[in-house]
């Protein structure tokens, strides 16, 4: 079933009410939202991630265009079908760390930057090196320019490890253009990361 | 005395050395169903300007928009339950003034009073300073989700009866324990008002996300996009001036900028005078009120948010 809800002209919070709507009504497949407001576009965006729902994202003619994708079990469902392929794929990969803050533990920022370069350091010399560095939050300034640690993460990166910087992160501290090693990702991603078969360390 | 340049929340005019007066206007379209409600709410609104200032209201002028086609049954509770609040406040309504509208718009002008050396403004946050916030926050969001009809009975109870509060006894427990400096949240959200703060006072600012108060069912209806336009567009503003740090969940980054009606008051007191001012608040009856952050050296951020 695919399902679509015009929602331009309207104001909040009726794209996310009609939105919901549609969604309640099938029992499976997608539904395309449009909506010609950046208020309508993130609360629509937000009620579906927040409701375990994919969600893509077209702009065209000023309108987005938000694609909706429900699978049969409803929402929280649409990461686990990609679960036994990627497990055969990663047999004997190493952890995948998610690094969500430039500092390593809370306390003084100073310090937390030192470990964060101790950490990284102690990476590269690891066996079995990591599956992949996520970075998150205020964790994308240690890939971009003028990183201390840069260096280690390149090393890294070439022996294997994928290396994955949040797009939204990137946006919100505007480093897009700054991003010094690694690939701009999106949740969608990062979320198959953290649920595949790898052991997750959270580094914050 | 306090004039536009510091972004406060009334006028002050000093009229000898014991008195200073105090003017603010403020009214708006219903945000709740019941009329005598909505009065209620839109004159605590106004009234609050007042209190935020250090003041207490003398006088209040009706302001109306109504349309003709309504019944007029539904405009004079409206003005009961504004009366209702003048009264409580202890001051009087001496007239007003309507206009006719399409949609129904109510509030207040008010005239306050105060001593020229014991105004409240918003530029008097002295580093060390802690912040109390006296109501809970939410009351945008919720309002979105009554106008898609995802708010629960409850949900609506609980934020219209915080909305009908008075300022009144926090600002006279604010008075008598010494607080510098306060404003009350209203449309550009705790995060909006505690800028203008930081910014009239020179100084930064850091908020504790965790302490914060908000109503009951706030978080659950942000998660599903209940957002009002206005907290996204205080954030547009605020976006160079505010610096989050840690991984604090979008949804209550937004309700931090959620605008307000009819919200607490955000008091900057020094750090001594905290608790006692904490216990004088629980002990007039507000409920709800925290201490949610303290006053730093100017920074590079106008505030700095922790989780």
């Amino acid at each position: 079933m695919w399902k679509e809800v015009d929602c331009r002209g309207l104001n909040c919070p009726q794209p996310v009410i009609n939105t919901k709507k549609a969604l309640e009504s099938i029992p499976a497949g997608k539904v395309t939202t449009i909506v010609d407001n950046s208020v309508a576009r993130n609360n629509v965006t937000l009620f579906a991630q927040n409701a375990g729902y994919r969600v893509e994202e077209k702009e065209e003619k000023g309108c987005f265009y938000l694609t909706i994708t429900k699978d049969e079990a409803g929402g929280k469902q649409t990461v686990e079908k990609h679960h036994p392929r990627q497990r055969e794929q990663q047999k004997a990969a190493g952890p995948v760390y998610l690094i969500s803050s430039n500092c390593f533990g809370q306390g003084s920022p100073d310090l937390g930057a030192v470990l964060m370069k101790s950490l990284m350091l102690t990476l590269t010399e690891s066996d079995p090196f990591p599956e992949a560095l996520i970075f998150l939050n205020s964790g994308v300034y240690l890939v971009s320019q003028g990183s201390e640690v840069l260096p280690y993460i390149k090393s890294l990166a070439e022996k294997g490890t994928t290396v994955l910087a949040c797009g939204t992160c990137l946006e919100y501290y505007r480093l897009k253009d700054k991003l010094a090693v690694g690939k701009i990702s999106n949740m969608y991603e990062i979320n198959n990361k953290l649920t595949g078969p790898g052991k997750v360390i959270s580094i914050s | 005395m306090v004039g536009l340049e510091t972004s406060d929340d009334a006028a002050v005019y000093k009229l000898n050395n014991n008195q200073a007066l105090i003017n603010t206007v403020d009214f708006f379209p219903p945000m709740v169903d019941d009329p005598y409600l909505f009065g209620q709410i839109a004159a605590a609104n106004a009234l609050s300007d007042i209190y935020a200032m250090g003041g207490k209201p003398l006088l209040a002028l009706n302001l109306v928009c109504y349309p003709s086609c309504l019944p007029r049954e539904i405009l004079s509770e409206i003005l009961r339950g504004g009366a209702e609040k003048v009264l409580e406040a202890e001051a009087i309504i001496a007239g007003g003034h309507t206009v006719e509208d399409d949609e129904p718009k109510y509030g207040l002008a008010v005239t306050g009073i105060v001593h020229p050396d014991k105004v409240t403004a918003n530029s008097h946050a002295g580093a060390g300073d802690l912040l109390v916030l006296t109501k809970p926050l939410g009351t945008g969001i919720i309002n979105t989700a009554v106008k898609g009809d995802l708010a629960g009975e409850d949900v609506i109870n609980r934020a219209t009866e915080t909305m009908r509060i008075l300022n009144k006894d926090a600002a006279e427990v604010m008075i008598n324990t010494g607080a510098r400096a306060c404003t009350d949240i209203t449309g550009f959200g705790l995060l909006g008002h505690t800028a203008e703060m930081a910014e009239a006072s020179n100084v930064s600012v850091e908020i504790w996300a965790k302490e914060i108060p908000l109503l009951p069912g706030t978080m659950d209806l942000a998660a599903m996009g209940m957002i009002p336009a206005g907290a996204y567009n205080n954030r547009q503003y605020l976006q160079e001036k505010v610096n989050f740090k840690g991984q604090i969940k979008s949804e209550l980054e937004l309700a931090l900028f959620d605008p307000q009606t009819s919200g607490g008051l955000l008091i900057a007191i020094p750090q001594d005078k905290a608790d006692r001012l904490m216990q004088e608040l629980a002990g007039a009856g507000v409920e709800g009120a925290a201490i949610i952050g303290r006053v730093l050296r100017q920074g590079n951020y106008l505030i700095d948010v922790m989780l």
